[in-house]
């Protein structure tokens, strides 16, 4: 066991956890933060992603040993973000969601996405968000959506 | 979930009911509605096991909290449900929140008897009933107003949770609840014509989005409870073997591990549990668990082994489902007016985003369940039996899903026996079962490996002047309480279905199935047997059509019975809607189509279809359906967008779950992979036939015409015809 | 970039320089004379060392021609969709950081070091079918850009990737990722010996 200080969301915390921990299980389960989804625990799925120093991470792969100081934005953060709130807010008026497990990590790369090519064209698109899993089949709803959103912040 | 012998158009309410309300401590008014239905079982439950549960629950600051009777697990039903009983209701929509009801007599479903979600059935079976709800609802507020303004009910008029008197007086829902609990019930209420409507027939946007978009909604895996601990199980790795020893020093040593003890398990099996006080740490002893296990007299299932079993008997006849006309056609037929084609399919995972997971506190005389469960009357009467309670000691909560496609509806509850079996072990503690991806991949509850052998003497019109089809592949409802309703002459209707009633005019049609046993547990997904029925007609019906010569569409018409009025609908829709791209592709590109009827719904699927690094690249689907009375457009055209990608399943390179002497081989999605974004289409245009007819199905009906749309569109790129699922190689 | 073929002409006097070479060589080694021939093989030698390296699973899946990364020692293409990206880093949402993280994470089994990322497209070692460049070509494009100012022995001997090659951790079953043909230190030592010679290149068959 080793403790680590954390900022979550621009909030210091501290987590007494075995180092293998990854940090998606340190958010869910000692920061009781569970925004964040188990969905593989492979990297395949991107249910997990956060985002760590502005990099979208998959959380369920990354030891807490790892983390180092880089400061760490969930799903439960990212409206605190003017991008964040765009794409939340082209989610809902597009009514992305159909069971929602997935949609945290669709969210947390779309906004990785807009942050760093705020006009993408659907090539951008599916280069980012094609590696994050829906089973329900939200996909094109999501393309449109972070069109929607782009289209907002611009 | 098929439901082919039981569902209709409508699904009033044509049994005894009667309505009971009360109003609560806190104020409100709380309608409940009492059921009398038969279960599955033909046992009339007596009226005293009902508890008294609520559909409509009016708070004092306005808020309006419907129970929503089955699931929500992406299909919109906590949305669409509220939103027709708030229409009847003229409930301002705003205020209104659906909740998940709990386990209760009061919230089964109208037609199956048994609280459940599937069979495409959650508007189809509660429309009618939510709407009655509604409409009592509002009858009684109005009631209560006429009383407290000493004037007529009909001089009233209701809107936006408002009820407004004939001199100008208004009093808000809130505040009349109190009183409105004390009215009679009515037997009847008129309901609305549909040009009064205000939600039912609207695009209206999910209720559950923000919480979903903002880390905020609670999924079963989420729950947290004081003093709660996390379960793991290792399963064995061959379904029904029995660990011979298990050396758990290594992981009993870890620092927060519980116990470990063997559990029973599915299939006969048995398993071992770790109990841990978080998931990583219950992860890691269980991985340093070593278990030799005792396969002795086990049925060892292997996948090239079955498909040579599965091929020889599909060169036999089988159990007859169907046998109209004869077969002379086929027998005399010279070889070159015949189509011999044979079938296989793969066994598949459903890999709902959630893996499973339920969690229960057993306190000796009573417990208490928390399950995103699509089978809450079989989960709690299996938890039940496992701790030696009645099932009306069992408080169970439904907690949202994150996905399901059929796995979270499992007759014999195998999940929730698992961790009845482990709260029983400790006793006051809330314990929280998780299956990892890789027990979700590896454990079981298949759609069934099939091969079909399909037999079609051509007449010279081009059309099939006979047909003997042969299935061959596990019965999913054998050994189940649907057993009985679901087979006939040994035949499960869910295996042959999509092809034994097909639309499609074959006078001379025979059509039978084997259904060998395997140590492989089956269950439905998500439209069952049209997942391969469907493929394999809309294919052989194409490769008829181009024989023929004719236009995929215009053969399709042209066998079609005419009384098929829906089907040919939705064809006629998408032609019309597909004519323009579909006369101007691109260079490389070509066109598919599929249609097929399903849970009473009619779907027709046109897809523009190239070959993008050796692998199907969808540019656009566009898709016709048919589903009675549209109750939120929205949700339906997300249904068949979703519906449509999830087929896909079936075709992308990594989706089968395969077996090698016992074991499968695969376990995570690396191996086992469902679509992807570049996977899908690019675009899925969605057009409904506009229909007041009762609602029928929107979950399944997608699925099935999208796998044989693009194999045709392939078929036409690259000559072959492909018989085999997945493709592999185009 | 490779040099484009040498013409027959241009083959056949390099044929002529070797065989000149090889034979002084020779006499200058057996009377104990300048080692150039000799080093030169030594360098040849080494050179070939340095491929069985440079296109063990370890390295050469990062040193692709096309817009993905490969893994595992079947070197299968990259899964979950996966890409180069523009600077070799993936793409946003999907950078070869959302997962690699500066050291091996074995708890999780996936791999990492510093600034994890693909090999430029001059560093290509395979063509654009995947399949591994002959030995000639390979060290034809490593000794062209050394005059052009790569420091291999640097390369090899500081990066933190070709590092990681030696190191690579486990995968999730727990099991050993396998190591390169060569230590570390024999990878550097043969680089060592292959630059001191000339950086000389075999033929191509």
């Amino acid at each position: 066991m080793q403790t680590y200080k954390l900022t979550v969301n621009g909030q210091a915390k501290e987590v007494t956890v075995d180092p293998s921990t990854p940090l998606l299980w340190v958010l869910r389960e000692e920061l009781k933060m569970t925004g964040t989804k188990y969905g593989c625990g492979i990297s395949a799925c991107g249910a997990c992603t956060v985002h760590l120093a502005g990099i979208a991470t998959r959380s369920c792969v990354v030891p807490i040993s790892l983390v180092g100081d880089r400061a760490i934005v969930t799903i439960e953060g990212i409206g605190e973000d003017r991008v964040g709130r765009a794409v939340q807010d082209a989610w809902i008026s597009e009514d992305v969601v159909q069971c929602g497990y997935c949609q945290s990590g669709q969210i947390m790369s779309a906004v990785a996405l807009l942050k760093s090519i705020a006009k993408p064209n659907d090539a951008n698109v599916e280069a980012s968000m094609g590696g994050n899993l829906c089973r329900c089949g939200t996909y094109v709803r999501i393309r449109k959506a972070i069109m929607t959103a782009s289209q907002r912040l611009a | 979930m098929s439901g082919t012998s039981v569902i209709g158009k409508e699904s009033g309410l044509s049994r005894r009911s009667f309505l009971r309300v009360s109003a609560t401590a806190a104020g409100g008014l709380i309608v409940s509605l009492y059921l009398d239905f038969p279960l599955v079982a033909q046992q009339k439950p007596s009226a005293k096991t009902y508890p008294p549960d609520a559909f409509v629950h009016i708070k004092p600051d306005g808020a309006i909290i419907i129970q929503v009777n089955r699931l929500e697990f992406g299909q919109g039903v906590q949305t669409a449900l509220p939103a027709v009983l708030a229409d009847e209701m003229d409930a301002d929509w705003s205020r209104v929140v659906g909740e998940l009801a709990p386990a209760a007599d009061v919230y089964k479903d109208p037609v199956f008897g048994i609280q459940m979600v599937g069979g495409s059935g959650s508007i189809a079976h509660s429309f009618q009933q939510y709407r009655e709800l509604g409409a009592k609802t509002r009858a009684m507020l109005v009631a209560a107003a006429a009383e407290r303004w000493k004037v007529r009910p009909e001089q009233c008029r209701t809107e936006a949770s408002l009820v407004h008197g004939p001199g100008g007086q208004s009093a808000t829902y809130a505040s009349l609840a109190e009183a409105a609990a004390r009215m009679p019930v009515p037997e009847t209420v008129p309901l609305k014509k549909p040009s009064e409507f205000r939600l039912i027939g609207k695009e209206t946007r999910r209720l559950d989005s923000r919480a979903k978009c903002d880390g905020s909604v609670k999924f079963g895996l989420d729950l947290d409870l004081p003093g709660m601990k996390v379960a793991l199980v290792a399963h064995p790795p061959v379904f029904g073997a029995w660990p011979k020893t298990v050396d758990d020093k290594q992981a009993r040593s870890m620092p927060g591990v519980v116990d470990i003890f063997e559990i029973p398990t599915l299939a006969k099996g048995k398993a071992v549990a770790v109990v841990a006080d978080k998931f990583w740490t219950a992860k890691q002893a269980r991985d340093r668990l070593q278990i030799d296990w005792n396969f002795n007299g086990l049925d060892k299932p292997d996948t090239s082994q079955l498909s040579q079993d599965y091929k020889k008997l599909a060169a036999t006849p089988g159990n007859v489902a169907v046998n109209r006309g004869d077969l002379k056609a086929l027998d005399t037929s010279a070889a070159s007016d015949r189509i011999l084609a044979e079938y296989e399919f793969p066994f598949l995972a459903h890999t709902p985003m959630e893996p499973l997971n339920t969690t229960v506190r057993f306190d000796g005389d009573r417990a208490e369940v928390w399950a995103p469960s699509q089978f809450q009357t079989f989960d709690q009467m299996a938890i039940a039996e496992v701790l030696g309670l009645t099932p009306d000691r069992v408080v169970f909560h439904t907690e949202m899903a994150g996905g399901g496609f059929g796995r979270r509806a499992v007759p014999d509850s195998h999940v929730q026996r698992e961790a009845a079996a482990i709260a029983k072990r400790l006793k006051g503690t809330p314990v929280k079962l998780v299956w990892t991806r890789e027990d979700d991949v590896q454990g079981g509850y298949y759609r069934p490996m099939y091969v079909h052998r399909v037999e079609v003497a051509v007449g010279a019109d081009g059309l099939p002047s006979a047909w003997r089809h042969v299935i061959v592949g596990q019965s999913i409802v054998a050994g189940t309480p649907f057993a009985a309703m679901l087979t006939k002459n040994g035949v499960d209707e869910t295996v042959v279905e999509g092809v034994a009633d097909t639309h499609y005019e074959i006078a001379n049609f025979h059509v039978s199935a084997h259904q060998p046993t395997v140590n492989v547990p089956v269950l439905w997904w998500r439209s069952v047997g049209n997942t391969h029925t469907a493929f394999v007609m809309e294919t052989v019906i194409d490769e008829l059509a181009i024989r023929a010569n004719s236009d995929p569409i215009a053969y399709r018409r042209k066998l079609l019975n005419s009384e098929a009025k829906n089907l040919i609908g939705v064809l006629d829709l998408m032609d019309q809607k597909s004519a323009a791209w579909r006369k101007n592709l691109v260079q490389g590109h070509a066109v598919g189509v599929a249609c097929h009827e399903c849970f009473g719904t009619s779907v027709a699927c046109a897809v523009d279809v190239s070959i993008e690094n050796q692998k199907p690249r969808i540019h656009r689907a566009t898709v016709a359906l048919d589903c009675g009375r549209a109750v939120n457009p929205l949700t339906v055209e997300s249904q068949f967008q979703g519906g449509v990608s999830f087929g896909l399943s079936q075709i992308v390179p990594r989706g089968a779950i395969t077996f090698k002497d016992g074991y499968v081989e695969q376990n995570n999605f690396d191996a086992y992979t469902p679509p992807y974004m570049a996977d899908a289409p690019t675009a899925v245009d969605v057009h409904i036939v506009p229909s007041d007819a009762a609602p029928s199905g929107c979950g399944e009906p997608p699925v099935p015409v999208i796998s044989p749309a693009v194999a045709n569109a392939l078929s036409r790129l690259t000559g072959k015809r492909y018989r085999s699922l997945p493709i592999t190689t185009l | 970039m490779l040099r484009p073929r040498a013409s027959r002409m241009q083959r056949a006097a390099v044929l002529v320089v070797t065989v000149l070479m090889w034979s002084s060589s020779h006499m200058a080694a057996a009377q104990g004379g300048t080692p150039t021939e000799a080093s030169k093989q030594a360098g040849l030698a080494a050179w070939q060392q340095m491929y069985s390296v440079l296109t063990n699973p370890r390295c050469i899946n990062c040193h692709t021609a096309t817009d993905y990364p490969e893994q595992g020692d079947d070197r299968h293409r990259h899964l979950f969709n996966v890409v180069r990206g523009p600077g070799g880093k993936g793409v946003p949402g999907l950078n070869c950081a959302t997962c690699h993280q500066g050291a091996n994470a074995d708890s999780t089994g996936v791999p990492g070091a510093y600034n994890w990322h693909l090999a430029p497209l001059s560093m290509r070692w395979q063509d654009g079918n995947d399949k591994i460049l002959p030995s000639a070509d390979i060290c034809r494009s490593v000794s062209d850009q050394s005059k052009e100012g790569l420091d291999i022995v640097h390369h090899h001997q500081q990066e933190p990737l070709v590092l990681w090659a030696f190191e690579p951790g486990r995968r999730r079953d727990g099991t050993a990722r396998a190591r390169p043909p060569l230590t570390h230190e024999e990878f550097v030592s043969a680089t060592r010996t292959w630059v001191e010679a000339g950086m000389p290149c075999p033929s191509n068959p």
